[in-house]
């Protein structure tokens, strides 16, 4: 079983692409205000908009949790054409690009919108803008990571456990909460993981639906575009705090889903 | 079924390339960096240029402070066009400059829904409680006068979103999502979506539009004729039938 020889142009082309990635975080860690960081960070702007992204973040991925677990169990009964239809459907979010949800967002939940108008003209309540707003745009983008983890998860699941429970005498419920959620717990843990990873770094459709106000909408990823043309500096801080809970997300995700997988 | 898939793609690469094929010989590129409120004239503008000199002119507008991050960055560009004269003088510090002309003249205005719907008369209207205004940042030019015609004015607002660009703020108005946004002039003038609510001389401000030519420009000849076209009595007609004051 000896494998055949790789060529050097496929060296090459790889360690360029490798490059690719690690020049940039390099010149983020290089160029970075080491001597100001504390600074910046302690800096009314830099903690508002942490505060906000992690509670918009963390709702969001509640949020997808409550909605996005019975989603995936509906697709992972589903079979045939309906199956494809929903499964396209609900990872459509994962490769649309985001600013084109906001868009969709404001034209289905703005004043105007399909939704959004009943709500405005019955209830007087306008979404876009608000902290509400931020959390829906996270929440769209995000929920498809948690709902193909899920899905994947029940697809494996060995359904023998469930029957010996029911057979037993346990209700629906009572095996949903004791035997189903336990089992699947790898797979909505780590689904929960990269929906709220990606919550978290959620750019384009927050600002097109939510719009840009400090402390209401204005969400890390918001907070570094806009600093980078005023504060370079605080831009570059806030860059590395995502770097360093991306870097240690992915460390600490790698040995649940060794586990899991 | 793949390939099938694949098609309109390949159609598309084919389209873009053909877009991107070489004009004639003599024409000339250049690239305009210009404040987001200019686009209605300037795309005008860069027409008459089209024509009469056989330069191609691409535009990119963006609130001013982006363009100025861009250009100290090391962006190509031939001309750059500021909504104020604090971000060229930025860019003269940075070398990037040598001299500018100031071309152009905005005031600002309050932009409502079309007919008005909330009776906004006055600055002061922009407090009303319940009201959504949107403003642009006090990073973008447009922002900064807000914030003084509001100081002037001795308003307080609260806004429900600070945008990069003045556009932005018309476009909020527009599509409906923001009851009242202020706005040059010219915005309202040229956008046929809203309607504008003056604002009085004693709480209104100028805003002065420089141009200048950049001194890494590829096509230094383009740029001046550009330039020249913006000051020309052309180039001015142009300005003054977007909304703007004249020099």
């Amino acid at each position: 079983m000896s494998r055949a020889k790789i060529p050097a142009a496929i060296g090459i082309l790889a360690a360029l692409g490798l490059l690719l990635f690690l020049l940039p975080l390099a010149g983020l860690i290089v160029r970075a205000p080491w001597n100001q960081a504390l600074g910046e960070l302690t800096d009314p702007t830099t903690t508002t908009a942490l505060g906000l992204s992690l509670f918009c973040s963390l709702t969001a991925t509640a949020i997808a949790l409550i909605l996005g677990i019975p989603l995936a169990m509906i697709l992972a009964r589903t079979r045939g054409t309906l199956r494809n239809v929903l499964r396209a459907l609900t990872t459509l979010p994962m490769v649309l690009p985001p600013v084109v949800g906001g868009v969709a967002l404001l034209l289905a939940f703005g004043r105007r919108g399909l939704v959004g108008s009943l709500l405005y003209q019955a209830f007087g309540i306008q979404i876009p803008f608000t902290t509400a707003a931020a959390v829906m745009a996270e929440t769209f983008v995000a929920m498809p990571f948690l709902v193909i983890a899920v899905e994947a998860g029940l697809r494996s699941l060995d359904h023998r456990y469930e029957e010996a429970a029911r057979s037993l005498g346990a209700g629906y419920w009572r095996v949903f909460v004791r035997v189903t959620l336990p089992l699947l717990r790898p797979a909505i843990f780590s689904g929960a993981v990269l929906c709220w990873a990606r919550a978290l770094g959620e750019f384009g459709a927050t600002i097109t639906f939510a719009g840009n106000f400090p402390g209401r909408t204005q969400t890390v990823p918001i907070a570094v575009y806009i600093a980078l043309e005023t504060r370079p500096e605080a831009a570059i801080t806030l860059s590395l705090i995502l770097l360093v809970v991306s870097v240690a997300l992915l460390a600490g995700m790698r040995e649940r889903w060794l586990g899991a997988l | 079924m793949r390939r099938r898939a694949l098609a309109p793609l390949a159609l598309f690469l084919v389209a873009a390339c053909g877009l991107q094929s070489p004009a004639a010989p003599t024409r000339t590129a250049l690239t305009v960096f210009a404040a987001a409120s200019l686009q209605p004239a300037f795309d005008k503008i860069g027409k008459v240029l089209e024509t009469s000199q056989n330069v191609d002119t691409t535009f990119s507008y963006a609130g001013t402070q982006t363009l100025v991050a861009q250009l100290t960055q090391g962006a190509p560009a031939d001309v750059f066009a500021s909504a104020d004269t604090t971000h060229m003088a930025s860019l003269q510090s940075a070398g990037l400059v040598q001299e500018s002309k100031i071309f152009a003249h905005n005031r600002l205005e309050i932009a409502v829904a079309k007919g008005n719907p909330k009776g906004i008369r006055s600055l002061a209207d922009l407090a009303r409680p319940g009201l959504v205004v949107v403003l642009a940042d006090p990073s973008v030019p447009a922002g900064k006068y807000a914030q003084q015609a509001l100081a002037k004015a001795q308003v307080t607002v609260h806004p429900a979103s600070l945008e990069q660009q003045v556009t932005g703020v018309l476009s909020k108005v527009a599509l409906g999502e923001a009851d009242a946004g202020i706005v040059y002039v010219s915005d309202i003038a040229t956008s046929g979506k809203v309607d504008g609510v003056a604002i009085p001389d004693d709480q209104n401000v100028i805003a002065d539009y420089p141009i200048a030519i950049l001194k890494p420009a590829q096509n230094a000849s383009g740029a001046k004729a550009f330039v020249d076209l913006v000051l020309a009595a052309d180039g001015q007609a142009i300005l003054k039938a977007a909304g703007f004051g004249g020099v």
